[in-house]
């Protein structure tokens, strides 16, 4: 089987699967699950992982192109047991419901925050645009992540 | 659906040089950049099976620069490198506006100009901004590089004017001749519509215009999509350009308009002449992002407050 070998939320890591497989697959069947597939074409964001620091929809990224890189997934943001400030946040504020999109949205809210920590709510609009609700719930999404910018000051 | 992937091949060459020999050898291989659009004609079933290279290693396709006396862009510059570049903002701003409007963040920070254009779909939403900055491309492969103007380049639905073995290397914008839009002047951030510098800064320089139409701002596939840029002389139109996305088989510079309105008085019965020319020259489909009907209404539309403003 081939093989590429990447940093996983600061472990290294070998990641199987074909060059052309989705690297979306490749981080769920390493089990690590909190990576949703919503679409499956780039349209929802459920997907979104750091690569090398940048949002990307891992559904849309082949294996191949994570060869070396570091990868921040969902499981990443918090610390040991400590929520991140973005989470909290999401908890407090309701801007989590059934859950499928949640991953993705504080992934996409976590690249912006790392590079802009006082975002307005249009700019949070902006990048949050990419990320799916079917629940519906953006108010309280976007609600989360100004609260997150007030309550670190900016990422923790 | 999970594709059978043992049908494809993906290989990764360390260089541009590797890359052009590997593509020499392969005259099937399909060049792969950042995989925005391939991967999901991947998942959906629909892409041909066979070998595919691996193009985001070859540094020598990216960076923005200026280059005799207009701008070269590395065909794997991505949309977020595009948006965000300030050499661009001012001199073509058009495209960093298209680049912003072009999927979401994570898409374009993969999805790269040189994808768009091989991509070669005729709703794309940087090359009707290209089509208008006249740009030319340089193409690349083993045997050496040529150059085309991007307007010929697309040759109908989906055939392009690129060889098995060819890359798009750069993008090249030359220089717009007249001045271009001070550097002091930015249309505003977020801008998703016209704009124009204020009036009074209008006389001698090229003013763009850079409109899409799609069912939301973000992630939408345009309905249609609008690039102008018109030169005035006092009252007079000294030069236009006007290219289109989303209304024929291809992107299209829309020539005969342009020339219905080259020296004209910019007045009412100018702008009816060429709406009515417009009209003859797109020829929209019923598909399922929109109708013709509503494409042709649009397209005229877009056309009416470019003229206006």
């Amino acid at each position: 089987m081939p093989r590429v070998t990447c940093t996983v939320n600061g472990l290294r890591t070998v990641l199987e699967g074909h060059p052309m497989a989705r690297l979306l697959d490749a981080i769920r069947h390493s089990g690590l699950t909190g990576t949703k597939e919503g679409c499956g074409e780039g349209e929802c964001g459920a997907c979104g992982v750091l690569l090398d620091g940048v949002l990307v929809n891992s559904c849309l990224t082949p294996l191949a192109h994570a060869d070396g890189a570091s990868i921040t997934t969902i499981e990443g943001v918090a610390t040991d047991a400590t929520l991140h400030t973005i989470q909290q946040s999401f908890l407090e504020c309701g801007g989590a419901q059934c859950g499928i999109c949640t991953p993705g949205m504080v992934l996409a809210a976590y690249e912006l925050l790392s590079r802009n920590p006082d975002p307005g709510e249009a700019e949070i609009r902006v990048a949050l645009a990419g990320n799916l609700c079917r629940c519906t719930g953006y108010m309280r999404i976007f609600t989360s992540v100004l609260h997150a910018c007030r309550a670190a000051g900016g990422l923790g | 659906m999970i594709p059978l992937l043992h049908h494809y091949q993906l290989v990764t060459p360390a260089s541009l040089a590797e890359a052009l020999d590997d593509l020499a050898r392969h005259p099937e291989a399909r060049p792969f950049a950042g995989g925005t659009d391939l991967m999901v004609v991947l998942e959906a079933g629909h892409l041909p099976p066979g070998r595919y290279v691996s193009l985001p290693q070859c540094r020598e396709l990216t960076g923005i620069e200026e280059a005799g006396g207009g701008v070269s862009i590395g065909a794997l510059t991505t949309y977020t490198t595009i948006r965000h570049s300030t050499l661009l903002a001012s001199r073509y701003p058009m495209l960093g506006i298209a680049a912003s409007e072009t999927g979401g963040l994570a898409t374009q920070n993969r999805g790269t100009i040189g994808g768009n254009i091989a991509n070669a779909s005729p709703a794309a939403d940087t090359p009707p901004a290209l089509l208008v900055y006249d740009a030319e491309l340089e193409l690349v492969s083993a045997k050496g590089t040529r150059r085309v103007p991007y307007r010929s380049f697309h040759q109908g639905y989906k055939k392009m004017d690129l060889a098995p073995g060819e890359l798009i290397a750069r993008i090249d914008l030359p220089p717009k001749g007249g001045r271009h839009m001070s550097d002091s002047w930015r249309p505003p951030a977020g801008t998703a519509i016209a704009w124009r510098p204020p009036s009074g800064a209008r006389e001698g320089q090229w003013c763009d215009y850079y409109r899409k139409v799609g069912t939301r701002r973000a992630q939408a596939i345009s309905k249609v999509c609008f690039a102008g840029s018109i030169l005035m002389n006092g009252d007079k139109i000294h030069d236009v350009r006007i290219a289109l996305g989303s209304v024929a088989p291809t992107v299209l510079r829309a020539t005969r308009t342009e020339e219905a309105l080259r020296g004209q008085t910019l007045d009412e019965p100018a702008i009816a002449a060429a709406d009515r020319i417009l009209v003859s020259e797109i020829a929209p489909i019923d598909d399922i992002r929109s109708t013709a009907r509503y494409r042709a209404r649009v397209a005229r539309n877009l056309l009416g407050e470019f003229l206006r403003l």
